[in-house]
């Protein structure tokens, strides 16, 4: 079964979101990084670069396909996971850590009280997989 | 590995081949110049010394000819093609290639004139060409044909740019239609072309019957700024739309055109015509439909065909008819110009004539019949084992997932590669995205029930094996000169260049 930590908000495209003041930062769930597989390449927006929610802001490769990222909150790119360039098979290992993608600063910080709870996000994918 | 359960092939018996410069000896040549009869130039007054190298040639491989024949006739053999048997690539329609086509093609008169020659010099290839176009026309009702794109991506760019063009000339530039519709089962060539030609790209769903959702194509067309809708027939999951009128008129009464992307007529050839569904534009993979070289290098063609109302847009130069004689025509002010170098593939032109003519009406649509039969075969003989996403009949192939063997801990990727065990080229796979570990196959009408049986055999064995020896199956192939390879540090830190080992130097 998919890990799925309590203190984060999910999104229905299998993003993460954790809120940090009045910046977030968003990866992808433990769940996706196994459906994808072996992930050999991650895109990413640049610093500055804005999106509002459900927009897709970056890529992930697998040996599979290539999936478009989206993001699950309006926001400013104010950093990057650069090392994600060289590295792309972290996202595999640590979703959640070292394989976080993106802090945006929030443009609407109400928008994360649509996001799914954990639990919310956990009977979720156990739909998707039934 | 349990060898013993292997039926259809053994292991090699030779080793893996070395590279060319692994098999490189000091010294080797495969020529030998007469000796010199005239006096020598010195070098240096012919080629510069700093254009030169000063390294003896270090690294590149000395060999015989007999050396580099063998090498290349070996790799040759370990290759799988249409000519061994099948090959069912979901949505890649890899049928036989017949041996008259290639014959045709080989024409001195074809296979010789230059792309240069003066019309009235080319009036044969140029017939070739305009009744090729006659009989793309008819088997589409799309009456506006250009035989120019090299291949399928390109034919659906030349499309979304003749949508472009029309929109354009209809309500003046700036009219702010830029949003062009592509269905989440598409091939992703198609919002890349999209993309390419200036258009953002919105997502339409599919319902869980497998179709285009057609509540959603309302209300994405609802905005005012859809340019059009590039729509698969049948779609990617093998099912026909069978709501395509209806999608259509939903797209037209927005003010949009409607591209569909050819890439699977074979189900639909002498049956059914895109032009009568309400298409405005449609591209054809003559290498997939029209049996022309698929993959190798083909070349590919990807023939665009479309509407009277969009004939104006299409390339120069346009092959006409003046009494008996064949033009090119160049004087078409709306044209979007030339999208390829003289007047596309040309030789793929003569083989897909020469497909058309020797089957005829009867022969195409049997075809036609024969492809979507194979794969309802397949789909109603396979449906004990493998999990079947959606439950329409299918047209010419057929989306399994791997569901049930998933159970086991046995994947998509793991049936595949022991698919190779058994003689079969493995099917598409994780395509289309929105199915969960897919395997799409299209067996096309080129294999007989033999063959399919052994084909069905060979997937029953593997669901077999995956609940009872799941390992087998996990760490296939087994009868290849090299085992499982690590696709993702290939991909995540390919060696893209040789590089001397400690062997080769003292070598």
């Amino acid at each position: 079964m998919a890990h799925v930590p309590e203190d984060l908000h999910y999104s229905k495209d299998h993003e993460w979101v954790r809120v940090e003041g009045d910046t977030a930062v968003i990866g992808i769930t433990d769940y996706a990084q196994h459906s994808l597989g072996d992930i050999v390449y991650v895109e990413l927006p640049r610093v500055g670069d804005s999106f509002a929610a459900h927009d897709a802001f970056g890529s992930v490769e697998s040996v599979k396909a290539v999936s478009e990222v989206y993001a699950p909150v309006s926001g400013e790119v104010i950093e990057v996971n650069e090392s994600l360039q060289d590295e792309p098979e972290k996202v595999n290992s640590d979703p959640y850590g070292d394989g976080w993608m993106v802090r945006v600063r929030l443009l609407d910080p109400g928008e994360v009280d649509s996001l799914l709870t954990a639990a919310e996000y956990e009977d979720y994918i156990k739909k998707e997989t039934e | 590995m349990n060898g013993s359960k292997i039926t259809k092939a053994t292991p090699h018996v030779t080793q893996n081949e070395d590279l060319l410069f692994e098999r490189s000896r000091r010294g080797r040549i495969g020529y030998r110049l007469p000796a010199l009869d005239v006096e020598p130039t010195p070098i240096d007054e012919i080629v510069p010394a700093e254009l030169r190298r000063d390294d003896d040639l270090e690294g590149v491989p000395e060999l015989s000819e007999v050396d580099v024949v063998r090498h290349f006739t070996r790799l040759s053999t370990w290759n799988y093609a249409v000519d061994h048997g099948m090959y069912p690539l979901g949505s890649c329609t890899m049928k036989y290639n017949s041996r008259l086509n290639e014959k045709v093609a080989r024409i001195a008169g074809f296979a010789n004139l230059h792309p240069l020659a003066p019309a009235e010099e080319a009036q044969g290839a140029l017939e070739v060409l305009y009744e090729l176009q006659q009989h793309l026309a008819e088997i589409t009702g799309l009456p506006g044909v250009s035989l120019q794109p090299a291949a399928g991506a390109h034919g659906e760019m030349t499309g979304v740019m003749l949508i472009r063009a029309y929109l354009d000339a209809r309500d003046g530039k700036g009219h702010g239609r830029d949003v062009m519709l592509v269905p989440d089962s598409a091939h992703g060539t198609n919002p890349a072309s999209a993309n390419l030609s200036g258009f953002r790209v919105k997502t339409v769903r599919t319902t869980p019957e497998g179709l285009t959702d057609l509540d959603q194509l309302r209300e994405l067309c609802a905005t005012g700024d859809v340019a059009g809708l590039m729509l698969t027939n049948p779609n990617t999951l093998g099912l026909f739309e069978r709501n395509i009128r209806e999608i259509c008129h939903i797209v037209h009464e927005a003010g949009g055109l409607v591209y569909m992307d050819g890439a699977n007529m074979n189900a639909l050839v002498g049956w059914a015509r895109p032009g009568d569904m309400g298409v405005d534009v449609i591209h054809l993979n003559l290498h997939k439909t029209f049996s022309t070289p698929h993959g190798g290098g083909g070349p590919g063609s990807g023939p665009c065909c479309c509407t009277a109302a969009l004939e104006p847009f299409l390339p120069v130069p346009r092959i006409v008819r003046e009494g008996e004689a064949f033009k090119l025509d160049y004087d078409r002010p709306q044209s979007i110009g030339r999208v390829r170098a003289f007047y596309g593939n040309f030789g793929m032109a003569v083989r897909a004539l020469a497909y058309i003519l020797t089957h005829g009406p009867d022969g195409m649509r049997e075809a036609t019949e024969a492809a979507v039969l194979n794969a309802r075969y397949i789909a109603q003989a396979l449906a004990s084992d493998y999990e079947k996403p959606y439950q329409a009949p299918p047209m010419h192939e057929v989306v399994f997932t791997d569901k049930r063997q998933a159970r086991k801990g046995v994947h998509t990727l793991d049936i595949a590669k022991r698919l190779i065990d058994y003689g079969f080229h493995p099917p598409t796979i994780y395509f289309p995205l929105i199915v969960q570990g897919a395997m799409l196959i299209e067996p096309t009408e080129s294999v007989g029930r033999e063959e399919l049986d052994q084909f069905v055999a060979a997937m029953r064995a593997i669901a077999r094996e995956a609940e009872e020896e799941p390992e087998t199956v996990r760490n296939a192939p087994h009868t290849t000169r090299i085992g499982r390879l690590d696709e993702a540090a290939a991909a995540r830190r390919p060696v893209l260049r040789w590089k001397p080992t400690a062997k080769a130097e003292s070598a």
